[in-house]
């Protein structure tokens, strides 16, 4: 199998949806010429970057052997048969190949995870214990008079300045001129988030950890009862009385949070502290969460399993129905205890993806520039879906659901399509 | 090559018949006319006693889409109660209220019903809402996209646009979104609440756009009848839930001025505020309008007791409701200028004063509408209550002592305070027959469902013709799908995937410029990304798209 492209392809695309980032910008013009692809306009240096890139050529490989397709193929087939129960986990994929993955693991009683498991699974802790009140991307352009970054800088999604914070006109005569953006926490970093619209953003400096204690004693003032303390974790408490004062003010607030980015024990409780004081919030006046997550089909690989499964990941059918637990399921819980004894990993995404190390039986489904650390049982070149193959991905905010066009010709095949000869074995 | 059905009492109200010994023919998926005498007949089935009627229709169920999913996430609890292991034939899931989409279609197919509607698709959210219907196997679906808080929409209205640029906009809408009709939920509303309203009467006026509901509901009203919907507007009404809430339905009903239109889950529309608690029924008053006023349908939205759900477009009222949540969790989202949802789980309880009475008033309201073809069975899946306790709702209806004993149990002030026990009423098969299959399928113009005649798919249910008629309901003898046996004796042996139903109307296509500056300008998604081709439908894994004409 080659990834040589067609040299006689020349095309441009429009309204192209890039899959490199959960935002799923939907704007950008991309030229195919001669089997190269070039991002014309409203690409973000990421999507430049990974739209342009010419993947090595790569073929499918059995121990480090260049193989057909079909014994590939065959070979998964078998490992997974002989597995009391595997994993089945990377998932950086599109719909089909989530469907086919959910199928697979029925048929295997495997566990299912994703790489970004755990910040997905810290936001559906809060969903399972408490709900919130959660806004998507053209509220917040349109109607937020204060966005509140809390832990994050949204550096890691270019897009979500140009096209939600920094635009020039609003539905609903929303000043954005004094649109108000608050950073919580030891961001920003990203040359963004310094300067957004050339404005200077507040900011307030903490450990993440304690992002949740102070949105909690915020909290506590937004109510009305008093705080017996002139500075927390650093932070002097009339900045916090100032905050507590603008958020009651707001007409539209909004609390941006990334769940992955929030890295230490309990992150889901930081979470909740958002969660409760949106609520409270709610009861005079409006304002809502907004989470940065669920890149490489995280978010479409929560929904899918939701639909098919009842639960958002993290799902075991070793009894033939789906168990669900957030703890025990996860990837690296269930390698290190040896409670899997194969794994399949699937990333046809970022490059960045990469499997981790195992010494089970594996078999890696990855697009060709993403680098291996070790040699997999067996290797299956995949494409990437919305440069490679149609297919769909579900937005960060988990509402939108956006087609993803086929850019350029090759002979490599989709993960549906090569799980789908992997499940014919079955 | 025929199949034969031979001998079942047939109930098809769409042709007059009640209870007739009659001979079925299928072939090809249709249901057919007798062959000639040389033809050969593949197979037989001797349906002697037995009740055979079309696949049944509910046409109000959300069973796909952002809300029903947030409402699966966010309830492992529940799922845990019912676990559904795959089978040789089947893939797992889980069941009650909040059920996997595989569950759902396995499970109303076991209850005979073949064709199922998504009430509150919307717009932006379509994708996925058909996704999930396209992994809901077994039945038929088709959705209605919400209209009426979008601000597209909203601004034609503030504007004062025509109603022919207001037909166009709605008909681009049914097109873009592959739907088969319109709702509205608390018209306005749910933008109002954006802009922090907390309440909308019929003549309030979203503050924002200076629209009121009675502006919202004339002119989707209008705009869906002169498109040719077949399908009324399907009208989710201001106030939901509220105390006093009656009035605001009469005056709905009186304020549509004789166009046709569908209230919904009526039955969470029809409080009083009489008696010691300040809550009443609404029922006898709004079943006369019901009876008087030939341009208006309902479905009632029946309560039954135990652990639900409640999904809904309509954030205003959810919030509002999220005080009773059971367990205390839930979800509001606003979504994209376009509309929201709220998720609220909920414990309706039978010793419960409001919910006892909740339950009286849904079937004081089936018993006193006297036009089975008006009325629709259904429990607003899961809101009040899942899909599955339909053969219980059944029985309620046509057995009386059953329905007494029942009402014996409930909140005792409850039991008072309605006029269920004085009726008499039981609803025959033919009425049943009328309500869950004929008048869904004549309500939403399907001209090849709901009946028995010859060119009809072949979606038939057939029961053994029980005293009870919970058992009887539960667990159909046999259920064809398209002329192919997929249930027998209430266990499926044949998986099958199912259509879309969606309609086509035309509109004036100059729309779409201006529709296209405003997603460039104001949307996060361009217009060409929002529309769904028919060929995504099939892609999902529908096995076909089924266009129904307008009118």
């Amino acid at each position: 199998m080659k990834t040589q492209t067609d040299k006689r392809q020349k095309a441009t695309y429009r309204d192209v949806t890039c899959p490199f980032c959960s935002l799923l910008c939907d704007d950008l013009v991309v030229e195919n010429r001669d089997g190269k692809l070039k991002v014309i306009n409203n690409g973000c240096q990421v999507a430049v970057s990974e739209f342009e890139k010419t993947p090595p050529a790569s073929s499918p490989q059995i121990k480090g052997r260049k193989a057909s397709l079909e014994s590939a193929i065959e070979e998964a087939a078998k490992l997974l048969k002989r597995s009391r129960q595997p994993l089945l986990t990377g998932l950086g994929t599109d719909v089909s190949g989530m469907r086919a993955i959910l199928q697979l693991a029925e048929k295997t009683g495997a566990i299912v995870d994703h790489m970004h498991g755990d910040g997905l699974s810290k936001n559906a802790m809060v969903l399972q214990d408490l709900g919130w009140i959660m806004t998507t991307m053209s509220e917040i352009r349109n109607r937020a008079d204060l966005v509140i970054f809390a832990g994050t800088d949204a550096g890691n999604y270019p897009g979500f300045y140009s096209r939600v914070i920094d635009n020039r006109s609003t539905l609903f005569k929303t000043d954005l001129k004094n649109r108000e953006l608050i950073y919580i926490g030891d961001k920003p970093d990203s040359k963004l988030a310094r300067r957004p619209g050339g404005r200077k953003p507040a900011v307030i400096h903490c450990k993440p950890e304690h992002i949740g204690e102070i949105i909690s004693v915020v909290h506590t003032m937004i109510v009305g009862d008093r705080i017996d303390a002139d500075v927390i974790h650093g932070v002097k408490l009339q900045t916090l009385i100032d905050l507590a004062e603008k958020m009651k003010q707001a007409k539209y607030g909004v609390i941006v949070w990334a769940p992955g980015e929030l890295n230490f024990p309990h992150a889901e409780l930081t979470i909740q502290n958002f969660c409760e004081v949106i609520k409270y919030l709610t009861r005079t006046t409006r304002f809502a969460g907004f989470s940065l997550g669920g890149n490489d089909g995280g978010t479409t690989a929560v929904n899918v399993c939701a639909w098919q499964s009842g639960y958002p990941l993290r799902v075991s059918f070793a009894k033939g129905f789906p168990e669900y637990d957030p703890h025990i399921y996860t990837t690296a819980n269930v390698l290190k205890n040896r409670r899997v004894d194969a794994m399949l990993w699937l990333s046809g995404i970022s490059p960045g993806a990469v499997p981790p190390k195992a010494d089970i039986p594996s078999v890696v489904l990855a697009s060709t520039s993403v680098k291996i650390g070790y040699r997999p049982d067996v290797f299956i070149p995949i494409g990437t879906p919305g440069l490679d193959h149609k297919g769909h991905l579900f937005r960060t905010d988990s509402v939108v659901a956006l087609p993803l066009k086929q850019l350029r010709q090759t002979e490599i095949h989709s993960a549906s399509e090569v799980l789908t000869g992997i499940l014919e074995h079955f | 090559m025929y199949i034969k059905l031979a001998g079942g009492t047939v109930y098809d109200p769409v042709h007059g018949i009640n209870a007739e010994k009659r001979d079925i023919y299928i072939k090809d998926g249709c249901i057919t006319r007798k062959p000639d005498p040389g033809e050969k007949i593949q197979k037989t089935y001797d349906l002697k006693g037995k009740v055979v009627m079309a696949g049944a229709i509910d046409i109000h169920t959300h069973i796909g889409g952002g809300k029903v999913n947030i409402a699966r996430m966010m309830l492992p609890e529940d799922h845990q109660k019912d676990p559904v292991k795959k089978t040789s034939i089947t893939r797992a899931g889980c069941g009650h209220a909040a059920p996997s989409t595989m569950t759902t279609g396995y499970r109303y197919a076991e209850m005979g019903y073949t064709s199922c509607f998504e009430p509150a698709m919307q717009p932006i959210n379509a994708r996925q809402a058909h996704m999930e219907m396209a992994d809901t196997p077994m039945v038929d679906k088709g959705a209605y996209a919400m209209l009426g808080s979008d601000d597209f929409f909203l601004r034609m209205l503030a504007s004062k646009k025509g109603p022919e640029a207001i037909s166009d906009y709605v008909s681009w809408i049914i097109n873009a979104t592959q739907s088969i009709g319109i709702k509205v939920v608390n018209p306005g509303g749910i933008s109002a609440f954006k802009f922090n309203q907390r309440k909308l009467d019929l003549d309030d006026n979203n503050s924002f756009y200076n629209v009121s509901p009675r502006q919202v509901l004339i002119s989707l009203a209008r705009a869906v009848r002169e498109l040719g919907v077949p399908h009324p507007l399907h009208v989710h009404g201001c106030n939901l839930g509220v105390p006093g809430n009656v009035q605001t339905t009469l005056d709905t009903i009186q304020g549509v001025e004789g166009l046709p239109v569908h209230l919904t889950h009526i039955q969470f529309h029809s409080y009083g505020t009489e008696g010691d608690y300040k809550f009443s029924s609404g029922a006898p008053a709004i079943a006369e309008a019901v009876n008087a006023n030939p341009n208006i349908s309902i479905d009632v939205g029946q309560i039954l007791f135990g652990q639900t759900v409640t999904a809904s477009g309509d954030t205003m009222k959810q919030y509002a409701g999220h005080w009773h949540a059971h367990p205390k969790k839930w979800v509001i989202m606003d979504i994209e200028c376009d509309a929201g949802c709220g998720v609220v789980p909920f414990r309706y309880r039978d010793k419960n004063y409001v919910n006892a009475l909740q339950w009286a008033i849904g079937l004081e309201m089936f018993l006193l509408v006297e036009d089975p073809w008006r009325i629709f069975l259904t429990t607003d899946h899961p809101n009040g209550a899942p899909f599955t306790s339909y053969p219980h709702l059944i029985r309620l209806l046509m057995d009386k002592s059953f329905r007494n004993d029942m009402l014996a149990t409930i909140n005792k002030d409850a039991a008072a305070a309605t006029v269920l026990g004085s009726i008499d009423r039981e609803y025959t098969l033919y009425e049943i027959a009328t309500m869950t299959r004929a008048a869904p399928a004549r309500s939403l113009g399907l001209r090849n469902r709901g009946h028995l005649g010859s060119g009809a798919a072949a979606d038939i249910t057939v029961y053994n013709d029980l005293k009870n008629r919970e058992k009887m309901f539960a667990k159909p003898t046999h259920v064809f799908k398209d002329g192919e046996l997929v249930v027998e004796n209430g266990k499926l042996v044949k998986v099958v995937n199912g259509g879309t139903h969606v309609l086509k109307p035309a509109y004036d296509k100059t729309i779409e410029k201006s529709l296209k500056r405003y997603f460039d300008e104001y949307q996060t998604v361009k217009m060409g990304n929002f529309r769904i081709s028919d060929d995504e439908i099939l892609e999902y894994g529908n096995s076909s798209l089924i266009e129904q004409p307008c009118l």
